[in-house]
Protein backbone atom coordinates (compact mmCIF):
# COMPACT_ATOMS: atom_id res chain seq x y z
CA UNK A 1 0.00 0.00 0.00
CA UNK A 2 1.44 3.41 -0.74
CA UNK A 3 1.20 6.34 1.45
CA UNK A 4 -1.54 8.92 1.64
CA UNK A 5 -0.54 11.75 0.12
CA UNK A 6 -0.89 14.96 2.94
CA UNK A 7 1.15 17.74 0.99
CA UNK A 8 -1.79 19.41 -1.13
CA UNK A 9 -1.24 23.18 -1.17
CA UNK A 10 -3.88 25.98 -1.11
CA UNK A 11 -5.78 26.68 -3.91
CA UNK A 12 -3.91 29.93 -5.56
CA UNK A 13 -4.39 30.43 -8.68
CA UNK A 14 -1.03 31.18 -11.31
CA UNK A 15 -2.88 34.24 -12.52
CA UNK A 16 -3.67 36.29 -9.34
CA UNK A 17 -6.99 37.06 -9.02
CA UNK A 18 -9.26 39.02 -6.44
CA UNK A 19 -12.41 40.40 -5.40
CA UNK A 20 -13.81 43.66 -7.49
CA UNK A 21 -17.50 44.24 -6.65
CA UNK A 22 -19.13 42.86 -3.64
CA UNK A 23 -22.96 43.01 -2.61
CA UNK A 24 -24.63 41.76 0.43
CA UNK A 25 -28.67 41.48 0.44
CA UNK A 26 -30.94 40.61 3.60
CA UNK A 27 -35.00 41.54 3.89
CA UNK A 28 -36.22 43.82 5.89
CA UNK A 29 -37.98 41.30 8.29
CA UNK A 30 -36.87 40.39 12.17
CA UNK A 31 -38.50 37.51 13.92
CA UNK A 32 -37.28 37.67 17.42
CA UNK A 33 -35.90 34.93 18.94
CA UNK A 34 -38.37 35.16 22.19
CA UNK A 35 -41.20 35.05 19.60
CA UNK A 36 -40.16 31.36 18.51
CA UNK A 37 -39.59 30.56 22.46
CA UNK A 38 -42.95 32.31 23.37
CA UNK A 39 -44.71 29.88 20.59
CA UNK A 40 -42.58 26.82 21.75
CA UNK A 41 -41.33 27.06 24.92
CA UNK A 42 -43.62 28.93 26.59
CA UNK A 43 -40.94 31.97 26.90
CA UNK A 44 -38.87 30.18 28.77
CA UNK A 45 -35.04 28.77 28.09
CA UNK A 46 -32.17 30.87 26.22
CA UNK A 47 -32.11 31.92 23.23
CA UNK A 48 -29.43 31.12 20.66
CA UNK A 49 -29.55 34.74 18.95
CA UNK A 50 -31.77 38.40 19.15
CA UNK A 51 -33.64 37.97 15.99
CA UNK A 52 -33.18 36.43 12.62
CA UNK A 53 -34.21 38.59 8.94
CA UNK A 54 -37.67 36.83 7.02
CA UNK A 55 -37.96 37.21 3.79
CA UNK A 56 -40.63 38.75 2.66
CA UNK A 57 -43.86 37.07 0.59
CA UNK A 58 -42.41 38.43 -3.03
CA UNK A 59 -38.80 37.36 -2.13
CA UNK A 60 -36.60 33.97 -2.73
CA UNK A 61 -33.14 33.50 -3.56
CA UNK A 62 -33.54 34.10 -7.18
CA UNK A 63 -34.97 37.57 -6.11
CA UNK A 64 -32.47 38.38 -3.43
CA UNK A 65 -29.50 37.04 -5.55
CA UNK A 66 -30.38 39.41 -8.12
CA UNK A 67 -30.16 42.38 -5.73
CA UNK A 68 -26.60 41.66 -4.25
CA UNK A 69 -25.51 41.00 -7.81
CA UNK A 70 -26.49 44.38 -8.58
CA UNK A 71 -24.69 45.61 -5.37
CA UNK A 72 -21.54 43.76 -6.50
CA UNK A 73 -21.95 45.17 -10.15
CA UNK A 74 -22.11 48.67 -9.28
CA UNK A 75 -19.17 48.84 -6.97
CA UNK A 76 -17.11 46.84 -9.74
CA UNK A 77 -17.77 49.64 -12.30
CA UNK A 78 -17.71 46.97 -14.84
CA UNK A 79 -20.43 46.22 -17.37
CA UNK A 80 -22.66 43.20 -17.02
CA UNK A 81 -22.07 41.57 -20.55
CA UNK A 82 -18.21 41.09 -19.31
CA UNK A 83 -19.11 38.60 -16.52
CA UNK A 84 -18.57 35.10 -17.93
CA UNK A 85 -20.01 33.22 -14.95
CA UNK A 86 -23.00 33.11 -12.93
CA UNK A 87 -22.84 30.80 -10.45
CA UNK A 88 -25.61 30.89 -7.45
CA UNK A 89 -25.01 28.90 -3.88
CA UNK A 90 -27.56 28.18 -1.95
CA UNK A 91 -29.87 25.14 -0.29
CA UNK A 92 -33.54 27.06 -1.01
CA UNK A 93 -33.39 27.51 -4.75
CA UNK A 94 -37.15 28.06 -5.60
CA UNK A 95 -36.79 24.99 -8.27
CA UNK A 96 -35.59 21.62 -7.76
CA UNK A 97 -35.09 21.35 -11.74
CA UNK A 98 -34.47 25.12 -13.86
CA UNK A 99 -30.68 26.76 -12.70
CA UNK A 100 -31.61 30.05 -10.74
CA UNK A 101 -28.78 31.57 -12.44
CA UNK A 102 -30.06 31.45 -15.61
CA UNK A 103 -32.78 34.03 -14.00
CA UNK A 104 -30.38 36.11 -12.16
CA UNK A 105 -27.86 36.38 -14.92
CA UNK A 106 -30.73 37.47 -17.44
CA UNK A 107 -31.87 39.85 -14.74
CA UNK A 108 -28.46 41.18 -14.39
CA UNK A 109 -28.22 41.65 -18.47
CA UNK A 110 -25.11 38.84 -18.57
CA UNK A 111 -26.90 36.14 -20.86
CA UNK A 112 -26.67 34.73 -23.62
CA UNK A 113 -22.20 34.49 -23.71
CA UNK A 114 -21.76 33.22 -20.00
CA UNK A 115 -21.45 30.04 -17.77
CA UNK A 116 -24.73 29.55 -15.36
CA UNK A 117 -25.36 26.93 -12.88
CA UNK A 118 -26.34 26.43 -9.15
CA UNK A 119 -24.36 25.26 -6.27
CA UNK A 120 -25.42 23.05 -3.41
CA UNK A 121 -23.34 22.25 -0.55
CA UNK A 122 -25.61 22.85 2.47
CA UNK A 123 -23.94 26.15 3.97
CA UNK A 124 -20.85 26.74 1.50
CA UNK A 125 -22.47 26.52 -1.67
CA UNK A 126 -21.70 29.86 -2.11
CA UNK A 127 -18.05 29.98 -0.96
CA UNK A 128 -17.83 26.89 -3.16
CA UNK A 129 -18.73 28.94 -6.08
CA UNK A 130 -15.76 31.44 -4.80
CA UNK A 131 -13.44 28.76 -5.45
CA UNK A 132 -15.02 27.79 -8.73
CA UNK A 133 -14.74 31.65 -10.23
CA UNK A 134 -10.88 31.92 -8.66
CA UNK A 135 -10.61 28.87 -11.26
CA UNK A 136 -12.44 30.37 -13.72
CA UNK A 137 -10.68 33.64 -13.86
CA UNK A 138 -7.19 32.41 -12.67
CA UNK A 139 -6.74 30.07 -15.62
CA UNK A 140 -7.33 33.39 -17.58
CA UNK A 141 -10.71 31.79 -19.08
CA UNK A 142 -13.02 34.48 -18.13
CA UNK A 143 -11.89 38.25 -16.71
CA UNK A 144 -15.06 38.12 -14.35
CA UNK A 145 -16.85 35.25 -12.59
CA UNK A 146 -19.90 36.27 -10.19
CA UNK A 147 -20.48 33.53 -6.99
CA UNK A 148 -23.32 33.90 -5.03
CA UNK A 149 -24.25 32.41 -1.52
CA UNK A 150 -28.06 33.27 -0.52
CA UNK A 151 -30.63 31.69 1.29
CA UNK A 152 -34.03 31.81 2.54
CA UNK A 153 -32.95 28.87 5.19
CA UNK A 154 -36.16 26.11 6.28
CA UNK A 155 -36.49 25.08 9.64
CA UNK A 156 -39.33 22.62 11.02
CA UNK A 157 -41.81 24.46 13.50
CA UNK A 158 -40.73 24.35 16.76
CA UNK A 159 -37.29 22.81 16.05
CA UNK A 160 -34.13 24.51 17.51
CA UNK A 161 -33.19 25.77 14.25
CA UNK A 162 -36.36 27.47 13.83
CA UNK A 163 -34.60 30.20 15.88
CA UNK A 164 -32.03 30.71 13.54
CA UNK A 165 -32.91 29.61 10.12
CA UNK A 166 -32.81 33.49 8.06
CA UNK A 167 -32.20 34.75 4.89
CA UNK A 168 -29.97 36.70 3.09
CA UNK A 169 -26.90 36.24 1.51
CA UNK A 170 -23.93 38.34 -0.73
CA UNK A 171 -22.47 38.53 -3.82
CA UNK A 172 -18.55 38.45 -4.67
CA UNK A 173 -17.72 39.46 -7.94
CA UNK A 174 -13.97 37.71 -8.53
CA UNK A 175 -11.63 39.26 -11.35
CA UNK A 176 -8.12 40.24 -11.78
CA UNK A 177 -5.84 40.86 -8.75
CA UNK A 178 -4.75 43.94 -10.69
CA UNK A 179 -8.25 45.46 -10.15
CA UNK A 180 -9.41 43.70 -6.98
CA UNK A 181 -10.78 45.76 -3.89
CA UNK A 182 -9.28 42.99 -1.98
CA UNK A 183 -6.73 40.51 -3.76
CA UNK A 184 -7.04 36.62 -2.66
CA UNK A 185 -3.72 35.22 -1.05
CA UNK A 186 -4.94 32.00 -0.94
CA UNK A 187 -7.67 29.58 -0.46
CA UNK A 188 -7.90 26.22 1.50
CA UNK A 189 -10.88 23.30 1.52
CA UNK A 190 -11.15 20.71 4.39
CA UNK A 191 -14.00 18.29 3.45
CA UNK A 192 -15.02 14.86 4.44
CA UNK A 193 -18.37 12.80 5.27
CA UNK A 194 -20.08 13.94 8.14
CA UNK A 195 -23.46 13.59 8.35
CA UNK A 196 -24.37 16.58 10.95
CA UNK A 197 -27.32 17.87 8.94
CA UNK A 198 -29.27 17.03 5.84
CA UNK A 199 -32.68 17.42 4.01
CA UNK A 200 -33.86 14.46 1.46
CA UNK A 201 -35.39 15.34 -1.85
CA UNK A 202 -38.94 16.40 -1.59
CA UNK A 203 -38.71 16.93 2.44
CA UNK A 204 -39.75 20.36 3.76
CA UNK A 205 -37.11 20.84 6.54
CA UNK A 206 -33.84 19.19 7.39
CA UNK A 207 -32.90 16.87 9.85
CA UNK A 208 -29.92 17.58 11.97
CA UNK A 209 -27.82 15.39 14.45
CA UNK A 210 -28.10 17.57 17.34
CA UNK A 211 -24.90 18.08 19.49
CA UNK A 212 -23.26 16.07 16.67
CA UNK A 213 -23.46 19.34 14.54
CA UNK A 214 -20.98 20.94 16.80
CA UNK A 215 -17.19 19.25 17.36
CA UNK A 216 -17.26 16.27 14.34
CA UNK A 217 -18.70 19.11 12.40
CA UNK A 218 -18.23 22.54 12.34
CA UNK A 219 -15.28 22.89 14.68
CA UNK A 220 -13.10 20.31 13.26
CA UNK A 221 -13.70 21.20 9.29
CA UNK A 222 -13.37 25.16 10.38
CA UNK A 223 -10.23 24.01 12.35
CA UNK A 224 -9.22 22.22 9.76
CA UNK A 225 -9.07 24.71 6.88
CA UNK A 226 -8.40 27.98 8.71
CA UNK A 227 -4.98 25.80 10.26
CA UNK A 228 -3.88 24.39 7.44
CA UNK A 229 -4.10 27.68 5.49
CA UNK A 230 -2.15 29.76 7.81
CA UNK A 231 0.84 26.95 7.78
CA UNK A 232 0.32 27.33 3.74
CA UNK A 233 0.40 31.48 3.79
CA UNK A 234 3.16 31.53 6.95
CA UNK A 235 0.92 33.85 8.94
CA UNK A 236 -0.66 34.06 12.64
CA UNK A 237 -4.35 34.72 13.80
CA UNK A 238 -2.50 38.01 14.99
CA UNK A 239 -1.53 39.36 11.53
CA UNK A 240 -5.51 39.72 10.64
CA UNK A 241 -7.54 42.37 11.14
CA UNK A 242 -10.17 40.45 10.88
CA UNK A 243 -11.72 37.10 10.52
CA UNK A 244 -15.42 35.47 9.55
CA UNK A 245 -16.77 32.12 10.16
CA UNK A 246 -20.08 30.64 8.81
CA UNK A 247 -22.25 31.40 11.46
CA UNK A 248 -25.40 29.31 12.91
CA UNK A 249 -25.62 31.01 15.85
CA UNK A 250 -23.73 33.41 18.02
CA UNK A 251 -22.14 30.68 20.22
CA UNK A 252 -20.14 28.70 17.89
CA UNK A 253 -17.94 31.57 15.55
CA UNK A 254 -16.88 32.78 18.85
CA UNK A 255 -15.49 29.63 20.16
CA UNK A 256 -14.19 28.68 16.82
CA UNK A 257 -11.82 31.75 16.97
CA UNK A 258 -11.46 31.41 20.21
CA UNK A 259 -9.56 27.67 19.81
CA UNK A 260 -8.15 28.92 16.74
CA UNK A 261 -6.33 32.07 18.53
CA UNK A 262 -8.24 35.19 17.13
CA UNK A 263 -9.62 37.53 19.37
CA UNK A 264 -13.06 38.99 20.13
CA UNK A 265 -12.14 41.80 18.23
CA UNK A 266 -11.04 40.51 15.53
CA UNK A 267 -14.13 38.40 15.50
CA UNK A 268 -17.22 41.58 16.10
CA UNK A 269 -16.91 43.29 12.78
CA UNK A 270 -18.27 40.09 10.79
CA UNK A 271 -20.30 38.43 13.24
CA UNK A 272 -24.01 39.23 12.31
CA UNK A 273 -25.78 36.05 13.38
CA UNK A 274 -27.07 37.93 16.42
CA UNK A 275 -29.01 40.35 14.34
CA UNK A 276 -29.96 38.90 10.92
CA UNK A 277 -29.77 34.63 12.22
CA UNK A 278 -27.88 32.06 10.40
CA UNK A 279 -28.23 32.80 6.29
CA UNK A 280 -26.76 29.31 5.68
CA UNK A 281 -25.00 29.81 2.18
CA UNK A 282 -24.91 33.54 2.65
CA UNK A 283 -23.74 33.42 5.82
CA UNK A 284 -19.86 33.56 5.96
CA UNK A 285 -20.03 35.59 2.89
CA UNK A 286 -22.50 38.05 3.95
CA UNK A 287 -20.23 38.17 7.46
CA UNK A 288 -17.49 39.36 4.76
CA UNK A 289 -19.35 42.29 3.25
CA UNK A 290 -19.16 43.86 6.42
CA UNK A 291 -16.08 43.43 6.72
CA UNK A 292 -15.12 45.12 3.43
CA UNK A 293 -17.67 47.67 4.68
CA UNK A 294 -15.43 48.70 7.09
CA UNK A 295 -11.81 47.75 5.60
CA UNK A 296 -8.42 49.46 5.58
CA UNK A 297 -6.21 48.86 2.42
CA UNK A 298 -3.39 46.50 3.69
CA UNK A 299 -5.41 44.82 5.90
CA UNK A 300 -5.44 41.26 6.44
CA UNK A 301 -8.76 39.39 6.23
CA UNK A 302 -9.72 35.49 6.85
CA UNK A 303 -13.15 33.77 5.65
CA UNK A 304 -14.04 30.31 7.02
CA UNK A 305 -17.53 28.90 5.60
CA UNK A 306 -18.59 25.71 6.63
CA UNK A 307 -21.69 23.48 4.84
CA UNK A 308 -22.70 20.19 6.58
CA UNK A 309 -21.69 16.87 5.20
CA UNK A 310 -19.26 18.71 5.78
CA UNK A 311 -16.46 20.97 4.47
CA UNK A 312 -15.29 23.96 5.42
CA UNK A 313 -13.49 26.57 2.56
CA UNK A 314 -11.05 29.51 4.39
CA UNK A 315 -9.99 31.90 1.83
CA UNK A 316 -7.26 34.81 2.97
CA UNK A 317 -7.98 38.32 1.81
CA UNK A 318 -5.30 41.47 1.35
CA UNK A 319 -7.23 44.58 1.07
CA UNK A 320 -6.30 47.42 -1.21
CA UNK A 321 -6.84 50.85 -1.73
CA UNK A 322 -9.40 50.42 -4.12
CA UNK A 323 -11.44 49.84 -1.56
CA UNK A 324 -12.01 53.45 -0.60
CA UNK A 325 -13.71 54.62 -4.05
CA UNK A 326 -15.96 51.83 -4.30
CA UNK A 327 -17.44 50.37 -1.21
CA UNK A 328 -19.63 53.93 -1.28
CA UNK A 329 -21.46 53.00 -4.62
CA UNK A 330 -23.84 50.60 -3.16
CA UNK A 331 -26.01 50.08 0.14
CA UNK A 332 -23.75 48.93 2.70
CA UNK A 333 -24.29 45.54 4.94
CA UNK A 334 -25.39 48.10 7.85
CA UNK A 335 -27.84 49.53 5.93
CA UNK A 336 -29.98 46.68 5.09
CA UNK A 337 -29.62 44.84 8.69
CA UNK A 338 -30.93 48.51 10.11
CA UNK A 339 -33.74 48.52 7.70
CA UNK A 340 -36.12 46.44 9.96
CA UNK A 341 -39.60 45.21 10.40
CA UNK A 342 -40.56 43.20 13.62
CA UNK A 343 -43.17 40.52 12.78
CA UNK A 344 -44.54 38.12 15.36
CA UNK A 345 -45.11 34.69 14.59
CA UNK A 346 -47.73 34.57 13.19
CA UNK A 347 -47.01 36.65 10.58
CA UNK A 348 -43.60 34.80 10.16
CA UNK A 349 -46.08 31.67 9.20
CA UNK A 350 -47.67 33.21 6.87
CA UNK A 351 -45.02 34.73 4.92
CA UNK A 352 -43.11 31.57 5.04
CA UNK A 353 -45.94 29.91 3.34
CA UNK A 354 -46.57 27.44 6.55
CA UNK A 355 -50.37 28.12 6.88
CA UNK A 356 -52.00 26.14 4.12
CA UNK A 357 -55.04 28.15 1.98
CA UNK A 358 -56.38 24.92 0.24
CA UNK B 1 -49.67 27.13 -19.76
CA UNK B 2 -48.83 31.02 -21.07
CA UNK B 3 -45.22 30.33 -21.41
CA UNK B 4 -44.21 32.33 -24.65
CA UNK B 5 -46.30 35.15 -23.40
CA UNK B 6 -44.40 35.50 -19.68
CA UNK B 7 -40.52 35.03 -21.70
CA UNK B 8 -41.00 37.26 -23.75
CA UNK B 9 -41.31 40.20 -21.31
CA UNK B 10 -38.87 39.08 -19.24
CA UNK B 11 -36.42 41.53 -20.13
CA UNK B 12 -38.46 44.67 -19.25
CA UNK B 13 -40.04 42.69 -16.25
CA UNK B 14 -36.59 41.89 -14.98
CA UNK B 15 -34.61 44.89 -15.31
CA UNK B 16 -36.95 47.74 -16.96
CA UNK B 17 -35.11 47.36 -19.94
CA UNK B 18 -37.43 49.73 -22.46
CA UNK B 19 -36.30 51.43 -25.44
CA UNK B 20 -35.43 55.29 -26.59
CA UNK B 21 -36.40 56.84 -29.84
CA UNK B 22 -33.29 57.79 -32.18
CA UNK B 23 -35.44 60.93 -33.32
CA UNK B 24 -36.59 62.82 -30.11
CA UNK B 25 -34.67 60.98 -27.32
CA UNK B 26 -37.93 60.49 -25.85
CA UNK B 27 -37.88 57.26 -23.28
CA UNK B 28 -40.04 54.55 -23.82
CA UNK B 29 -41.88 52.02 -21.07
CA UNK B 30 -42.76 49.10 -22.14
CA UNK B 31 -40.95 49.04 -25.07
CA UNK B 32 -43.85 49.07 -28.10
CA UNK B 33 -40.88 50.19 -31.25
CA UNK B 34 -42.85 52.79 -32.16
CA UNK B 35 -42.08 56.21 -30.62
CA UNK B 36 -45.49 57.43 -28.70
CA UNK B 37 -44.30 61.12 -28.97
CA UNK B 38 -42.93 61.37 -32.00
CA UNK B 39 -44.31 58.66 -34.35
CA UNK B 40 -41.27 57.48 -35.44
CA UNK B 41 -40.16 54.09 -35.35
CA UNK B 42 -37.66 53.27 -32.14
CA UNK B 43 -36.20 50.04 -31.21
CA UNK B 44 -33.10 51.13 -29.48
CA UNK B 45 -32.96 49.06 -26.27
CA UNK B 46 -32.68 51.32 -22.92
CA UNK B 47 -31.95 50.72 -19.19
CA UNK B 48 -34.11 52.78 -17.14
CA UNK B 49 -32.32 53.46 -13.83
CA UNK B 50 -35.67 51.84 -11.85
CA UNK B 51 -35.60 55.26 -9.80
CA UNK B 52 -39.10 57.00 -9.78
CA UNK B 53 -41.94 58.74 -7.88
CA UNK B 54 -45.24 57.50 -6.57
CA UNK B 55 -47.80 59.71 -8.61
CA UNK B 56 -50.61 58.04 -6.88
CA UNK B 57 -51.59 54.45 -5.31
CA UNK B 58 -54.69 52.41 -4.30
CA UNK B 59 -54.72 49.53 -1.70
CA UNK B 60 -55.58 46.15 -3.19
CA UNK B 61 -57.92 44.09 -0.93
CA UNK B 62 -59.63 41.78 -3.23
CA UNK B 63 -57.18 40.39 -5.35
CA UNK B 64 -57.20 39.22 -8.84
CA UNK B 65 -56.71 35.21 -9.56
CA UNK B 66 -52.89 35.14 -8.62
CA UNK B 67 -52.73 37.19 -6.51
CA UNK B 68 -54.69 36.16 -3.87
CA UNK B 69 -51.82 35.22 -1.65
CA UNK B 70 -50.54 38.89 -1.48
CA UNK B 71 -52.77 41.02 0.00
CA UNK B 72 -53.35 43.68 1.22
CA UNK B 73 -50.86 45.08 -1.08
CA UNK B 74 -50.68 48.94 -2.67
CA UNK B 75 -50.50 49.41 -6.30
CA UNK B 76 -49.06 52.77 -7.51
CA UNK B 77 -48.68 54.67 -10.60
CA UNK B 78 -45.16 55.42 -10.55
CA UNK B 79 -43.82 58.33 -12.61
CA UNK B 80 -40.18 57.22 -13.75
CA UNK B 81 -36.88 59.26 -13.63
CA UNK B 82 -36.80 59.51 -17.61
CA UNK B 83 -40.51 60.66 -17.89
CA UNK B 84 -42.70 57.31 -18.96
CA UNK B 85 -45.61 56.40 -15.95
CA UNK B 86 -46.11 52.91 -15.07
CA UNK B 87 -48.44 50.79 -12.91
CA UNK B 88 -46.42 48.17 -10.40
CA UNK B 89 -46.88 46.83 -6.94
CA UNK B 90 -45.33 48.60 -3.77
CA UNK B 91 -43.28 46.88 -1.64
CA UNK B 92 -41.21 46.37 1.55
CA UNK B 93 -43.35 48.96 2.71
CA UNK B 94 -42.53 48.33 6.75
CA UNK B 95 -44.56 50.97 8.64
CA UNK B 96 -43.34 54.02 7.12
CA UNK B 97 -46.86 55.76 5.60
CA UNK B 98 -47.22 56.45 1.54
CA UNK B 99 -47.42 59.35 0.73
CA UNK B 100 -47.91 61.14 -3.45
CA UNK B 101 -44.27 61.80 -4.58
CA UNK B 102 -42.53 59.47 -2.10
CA UNK B 103 -39.07 58.53 -3.77
CA UNK B 104 -38.89 54.90 -5.32
CA UNK B 105 -36.37 52.79 -6.45
CA UNK B 106 -37.16 49.37 -8.97
CA UNK B 107 -36.80 45.80 -7.39
CA UNK B 108 -36.60 42.19 -8.67
CA UNK B 109 -39.44 40.71 -7.21
CA UNK B 110 -42.01 37.29 -7.40
CA UNK B 111 -44.81 38.51 -8.67
CA UNK B 112 -46.87 35.23 -8.76
CA UNK B 113 -46.79 31.76 -9.87
CA UNK B 114 -48.51 30.78 -12.94
CA UNK B 115 -51.67 28.79 -12.21
CA UNK B 116 -51.07 26.53 -8.76
CA UNK B 117 -47.87 25.16 -6.94
CA UNK B 118 -46.39 23.55 -10.07
CA UNK B 119 -45.87 26.52 -12.74
CA UNK B 120 -43.82 28.91 -13.92
CA UNK B 121 -42.51 31.38 -10.83
CA UNK B 122 -43.18 34.62 -12.53
CA UNK B 123 -40.31 37.34 -11.42
CA UNK B 124 -40.59 41.06 -12.62
CA UNK B 125 -40.41 44.81 -10.87
CA UNK B 126 -42.18 46.04 -8.35
CA UNK B 127 -41.34 49.05 -6.36
CA UNK B 128 -40.03 50.19 -2.32
CA UNK B 129 -39.72 53.34 -0.39
CA UNK B 130 -36.09 54.47 -1.75
CA UNK B 131 -33.74 52.86 0.72
CA UNK B 132 -30.93 55.68 1.87
CA UNK B 133 -27.56 54.62 2.57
Amino acid sequence: MTEKRTDFKMLKPSRPVGIIGYGAYVPRYRLPAKEVSRIWRGGSGGEPIKEKSVPGIDEDVVTMSVEAGRNALARAGIQPEEIRAVWVGSESHPYAVKPTSTIVAEALGVTPYTQAGDFEFACKAGTEAMAAAMGLVGSSMGDYALAVGMDTAQAKPGDALEYTAAAGGAAMLIGPAEDALAEIEGALSFVTDTPDFWRRENQKYPEHGGRFTGQPAYFKHITGSVSRLLEELDRKPEDYAAVVFHQPNSKFPRRAARELGFTSQQLETGLLSPRIGNTYSGSAMIGLTAVLDRAQPGELILMASFGSGAGSDAISFLVTDRIIARRGRALSTEDYISRRTEIDYAQYVRIRGKIALK
Amino acid sequence: MDIPRHWRLNKQRYALTGEVCPHCQAKIFPPRDVCPECGGEAKTEFGFSGKGEIYSYTNIYNAPEGYEENIPYTVALVKLEEGPMITAQLTDLGDQPLEIGMPVEMITRKIRSDGDERGLLIYGYKFRPLVSA
